[in-house]
């Protein structure tokens, strides 16, 4: 992968196994966000291949990727903001055409993140950071995809609310969908994640289960200040 | 219920408007039918150039290029056909059959012209567009001047009048039906996605380079409606009609109007017709008064005279009046 001539991401290789969870940590600039915008083809790698359920994902475009199953919660959240909270998540099921299936994600939506029903005729803008991350995790899941790509989900949010969005992207997990998460929050995102690699100017230089970099004195001293 | 339901809605204001619009052409004199005539063409200008400029988000200043492909097909086809007068048939009806098969392919090529243009030009995000579209205009501006076929820069001549004040808003209520009904649906959706955040619609598996396209067809082809109805009300088509100019007039009819509005940019483009020709008194002061009337609009309403909101957002909310969460 590269951005002109800078080599942003060398040799990546990491994999995401159905149904788990599975963390990105590491520094500013370690690649991270180009990796996951490599595997939703938002960005064209100058190499490599990225496969998804048996499909090769190299020919196509970001929205066709969508349609296979594969969600995108981008950095910065990327929400609306002169949308509705309704419009938001009706958005998201863009490409679905089952009413009834759109109707009870909605209803789901609403149920793990309660604000969100609240504050359902609201425009995106008008939410707190909080609630718009919120809004970004509910309105990928209403493509109702088989993989999420979340972009650093606690970024600049209260410690309460990154709780609740862990939980329940645990919960989401729980239910069968595979997450591939970035995070600076080394810490939280270890510790929902069944697999984690540890990516260091555009290459992986550790890997292991959740547990076991959480464990790890390197893990420890670099990324979680002990 | 739901099908039969949407064909009679989008189909009901044609067969209202049909004999609302021929009673009241015959109480109308030349003058006002020919003020009115022009308000509607412009009406049909702003309101498609909305589509592209208010619901996409995308900036077109070249709309009089597509005016100009609508007009001289239309206007040869229309020329080609003088005098022909089928056996059995009335001659009214023969060339009013002609006008619209006139105006129809002129919105064909129209949209072809989009296409041709949209297609590069709409996969760069930002400003591109609007130099691609300025670049076209003008383009097709020294094309025409330039070929033998089109008249060059004397243009068409003799052309018959056809476009009456029901022909005019017929073509209206075409626009206008057509923006709403692509508003309230999944396309609308995506295009006002597109506006909002294009990167955020791309993750919702929105093709918006398909979208905008698409887009950008369906205003170019009724550009080239507008095209056509102008040239056969003043029976000469030439190129300076369809200049850089023209095109500044109708993106400032939408930014006046309110970016997203069709009512709003319909109100506008009426109102500015109409104060153009009010303002022919003062002759010499005429732009200058154009000029301020905009500046004063800008310095109060900055998001145009209705902003995204439609006419009867401020109605009050009538027992039938479906709410749009509802019907969506």
């Amino acid at each position: 992968m590269h951005y002109g001539a800078v080599e942003a991401l060398r040799g990546v290789s990491l994999e995401v196994p159905d149904g788990q969870v599975v963390a990105l940590i590491g520094a500013n600039g370690a690649g991270k966000t180009t990796t996951l915008r490599a595997i939703s083809r938002m960005l064209r790698p100058s190499g490599g291949s990225v496969r998804f359920r048996g499909e090769g994902l190299g020919r196509l475009a970001s929205h066709e990727v969508v349609a296979r199953g594969l969600a995108h919660a981008p950095e910065g959240r990327g929400i609306f903001l002169n949308l509705t909270v309704r419009e938001n998540l009706e958005l998201g099921a863009y490409l679905r055409r089952d009413r009834d299936g759109i109707a009870a994600d909605l209803a789901r939506s609403f149920d793990l993140f309660p604000i969100l029903r609240d504050r359902q005729g609201q425009v995106g803008g008008t939410l707190s950071g909080g609630e718009q991350q919120m809004l970004s995790v509910a309105r990928a899941l209403m493509s109702r995809p088989r993989l999420l790509l979340l972009d650093e989900p606690s970024l600049g949010l209260a410690p309460q609310v990154v709780e609740r969005i862990f939980q329940v992207l645990a919960e989401v997990a729980r239910g069968g969908v595979s997450l591939l998460l970035v995070e600076q929050n080394a810490h939280k995102a270890l510790q929902i994640a069944h697999r984690a690699y540890v990516l260091e100017t555009g290459q992986v230089v550790m890997q292991g289960t959740g547990r076991e970099l959480l464990a790890s004195p390197e893990v420890r001293k670099a990324y979680l200040g002990e | 219920m739901r099908a039969p339901g949407l064909a009679l809605r989008s189909l009901l204001p044609f067969l209202l408007g049909l004999p609302a619009l021929l009673a009241l052409q015959g109480s109308l004199s030349d003058f006002w039918a020919s003020v009115l005539i022009t308000a509607g063409v412009n009406v049909i200008l702003a309101v498609s150039l909305n589509v592209v400029n208010g619901f996409t988000g995308q900036f077109s200043i070249g709309h009089a290029g597509f005016m100009a492909v609508g007009a001289y097909t239309a206007a040869k086809i229309t020329l080609a056909a003088a005098g022909w007068a089928p056996a059995g048939l009335p001659p009214r009806l023969a060339d009013g059959a002609v006008f619209l098969l006139a105006l129809l392919a002129g919105m064909v090529t129209a949209a072809l012209a989009g296409l041709l243009v949209g297609m590069p030009s709409l996969r760069l995000r930002g400003d591109y567009l609007a130099i691609v579209t300025l670049g076209f205009n003008e383009i097709i501006r020294v094309i025409i001047e330039n070929t033998a076929f089109l008249g060059r820069a004397t243009g068409l001549s003799g052309l018959p009048r056809r476009t009456t004040f029901a022909w005019a808003w017929m073509g209206v209520i075409a626009t206008v039906v057509m923006a709403r009904r692509l508003l309230g649906s999944t396309h609308g959706r995506a295009l006002l996605a597109i506006r909002e955040d294009e990167v955020a619609a791309e993750a919702m598996g929105v093709d918006t380079t398909g979208y905008k396209v698409k887009a950008f067809v369906v205003s170019s082809a009724f550009a080239g409606l507008a095209g056509g109805l102008l040239v056969h009300l003043i029976q000469l088509c030439t190129p300076r009609t369809f200049t850089f100019v023209k095109s500044i007039e109708v993106v400032v009819m939408v930014v006046l109007g309110g970016l997203g509005s069709v009512t709003g940019s319909a109100v506008a483009a009426f109102g500015l017709t109409l104060a153009l020709e009010g303002l022919r008194e003062v002759q010499e002061y005429r732009m200058v008064a154009y000029s301020l009337l905009l500046i004063v609009l800008m310095l109060t309403r900055p998001t145009g005279l209705f902003g995204t909101r439609e006419a009867w957002d401020w109605l009050p909310r009538l027992p039938w009046r479906r709410r749009p969460e509802e019907g969506a």
